[in-house]
């Protein structure tokens, strides 16, 4: 049977592939641009078992989030950046209380109220924890409207198997635009055994369980927050994706993701054409960030050129990884603002030619 | 010289037929509440419940941020801690997703009626099947006596030295009196827990709610008016006779709202 094809939204596609990953539990709260995940899932979700609520506030909708995977349930919630800091108390207590749920962000223009065009100035409050304590989530960044479909499944996956909560990062545009896409991921409904810890009523045969982030006593508190970054730790060494294009003989490297990824995909085709030798490193999971590769492949570089819809965020990772053996450049536009990739080439230009 | 006598708890238990015994919904651990405080019997009164209906293995409770922040601790069923003011929205989650067990959450006023505001009207708003457990001793206990939602006025806490002004600082705020004017809620009572008798109305005040919540009849609230020694800067004897004198004619004791049907109030007289 050849594979079906759809033609949809990427909140949408988005939406459908979480009812194929059989996410039985939706709480969120409409905001432009992923309303349209709510409005999907109200519909289509319902049709299909999935218990669908539309919360009173993004706060509500996390800590309904929190109950419901704290019962044992596959559940997720989608907001856009304003909503998304709304979430943050509740998404600590989840990392901390180590929840497994999805988290969808179709990143906004900000700061403030902002804009709802697309931006992806919520790197730093999706990658480096968000709430208060140390905490890390992990950063699913799609790029295709195929991608916004894949990750769903990729997600609840990775939430499953590490107790922990996932973000999938994608842009208003990713949002809105419409793609072809198909739906050939599959996911189990009973992945991983949960029964120690999951709160389904007290049985004879075990002990109570209680999900909690409090541990008052601070020898206590460190073991768990030890704990946490062992797992972080298992996880940076285990999931990083990137996609890697055009790497043989490059002599510079674009670092990009999502939407800027797609732009600067076209932008290293017009530098070749132009008789520059240009790659781009993509990276899938922003947490875990692919370190190691931009370790490894910085001293043999010339330039670096890292492209954001933001003030460059994303850039102090790549700084980081680099430690100084490559000279890192930056382009990138803000508040709602999506650059072309002959802006972005010019841009390129200039940066190469500094000495 | 006679033989001293032990007191020893074997002995006692072995000498005298048993009156009560803690009910297996309670654990092993020693309560951290104050002397004369009204959590303990709450928790007590509400295991009580839970086993003598069998709901242990049913039940699934959520627990605030505020002096019961640790009631996991005593309560031995499945329980969730949530985030401050969140208690309902994390009920909300868990009985969406688990339709026929027992949920309940057990909050203070300053959970309740402040910072969880939001949640807890669209909850009762949405007659979302489950129990709230309300405290409302009129203070912020764990946090060291401050104002709550509910401070009467001119009490002095730690934050209304001066005793709370309705101009500047609002008046109390009859959360319970507000729930049960939306249609979806189904019993909403005020209950207290400072005499024997008062402790036997709020129990059977809390088997009727889990019974509705068994026949699926909708959102339950159960405001215990309680005292708080410790905020109030009182003994406990004489925090119950303040409490009757000055909370009781603001939050008068009964049924506000049964079958989903509002109860005419009596004029309160003291």
């Amino acid at each position: 049977m050849s594979k079906e094809i759809f033609f949809m939204k990427g909140n949408e596609a988005l939406a459908e592939a979480s009812i194929r990953a059989n996410c039985k539990g939706y709480f969120g709260y409409p905001i432009t641009p992923q309303s349209e995940v709510l409005e999907y899932l109200s519909e289509e979700g319902v049709k299909r078992g999935m218990v669908v609520l539309q919360a009173e506030s993004e706060v509500a909708s996390i800590n309904m989030v929190y109950g419901a995977s704290g019962a044992g349930f596959r559940v997720m919630t989608s907001s856009s950046s304003p909503g998304i800091s709304l979430m943050q108390e509740g998404i600590s207590y989840i990392a901390s209380a180590e929840l497994p749920c999805l988290i969808v962000n179709i990143n906004r223009g900000g700061p403030g109220l902002g804009t709802i065009q697309p931006s992806q100035g919520d790197y730093f409050q999706s990658t480096k924890g968000g709430g208060h304590g140390d905490y890390k989530l992990i950063v699913l960044a799609p790029s295709t409207v195929q991608e916004m479909a894949d990750f769903v499944f990729d997600g609840f996956y990775l939430a499953e198997k590490y107790r922990n909560p996932v973000m999938i990062l994608a842009d208003g545009a990713l949002g809105q635009m419409m793609e072809k896409v198909s739906f050939t991921k599959t996911l189990e409904q009973n992945l991983f055994d949960k029964s120690s810890w999951t709160t389904t009523g007290k049985q004879n045969s075990r002990e109570r369980n209680i999900i909690t982030s409090l541990h008052i006593q601070p020898e206590k508190m460190e073991e768990v927050n030890l704990h946490l970054q062992k797992k972080y730790k298992t996880i940076e060494e285990n999931e990083v994706q990137y996609e890697l294009i055009n790497s043989e003989n490059m002599e510079y490297l674009f670092v990009a993701y999502g939407l800027s990824a797609r732009i600067s995909h076209r932008t290293i085709e017009i530098a070749n054409e132009n008789g520059f030798k240009c790659g781009l490193l993509r990276p899938k999971t922003l947490f875990p960030f692919p370190h190691k590769i931009l370790e490894e492949l910085s001293p043999k570089l010339k330039k670096i050129f890292v492209v954001e819809m933001n003030a460059g965020q994303m850039l102090e990772d790549v700084k980081l990884s680099v430690e100084g053996k490559c000279k890192v450049g930056f382009y990138g536009r803000m508040g709602g603002m999506i650059p072309s990739p002959e802006e972005v080439f010019e841009k390129f230009l200039e940066f190469q030619k500094q000495i | 010289m006679s033989e001293e006598i032990l007191l020893d708890e074997k002995i006692i238990c072995e000498e005298f037929d048993c009156v009560w015994e803690k009910p297996e919904t309670l654990t092993e651990n020693k309560m951290h509440y104050c002397p004369g405080c009204g959590h303990g019997v709450v928790h007590k009164i509400l295991m009580e419940v839970i086993e003598e209906m069998n709901l242990q293995s049913e039940t699934i409770g959520v627990a605030p941020v505020g002096c019961s922040v640790f009631a996991y601790n005593y309560m031995n069923v499945d329980m969730q801690g949530a985030a401050h003011g969140r208690a309902a929205a994390v009920a909300t989650g868990i009985k969406r997703m688990l339709p026929n067990k027992i949920v309940f959450s057990y909050q203070g006023d300053g959970d309740l009626a402040a910072i969880g505001t939001a949640e807890t009207i669209h909850t009762a708003n949405r007659g979302e099947n489950i129990l709230v457990i309300f405290i409302n001793n009129a203070i912020y206990g764990m946090t060291g006596g401050q104002m709550a939602p509910t401070t009467i006025l001119g009490m002095k806490t730690s934050t209304t030295p001066f005793g709370r002004e309705a101009t500047s600082q609002g008046f109390p705020f009859k959360i319970t009196d507000l729930i049960a004017q939306l249609p979806a809620t189904h019993f909403v009572t005020r209950q207290s827990v400072h005499t024997p008798n008062a402790v036997r109305y709020c129990k059977k005040a809390i088997q009727k709610a889990i019974k509705y919540q068994k026949e699926n009849k909708g959102y339950c609230l159960i405001e215990v008016v309680s005292n708080c020694p410790s905020g109030w800067k009182m003994t406990p004897l004489v925090s119950n006779k303040w409490m009757e004198e000055n909370m009781f004619p603001q939050y008068p004791i009964g049924d506000l709202k049964d079958n989903g049907i509002l109860i005419t109030k009596k004029e309160f007289t003291k």
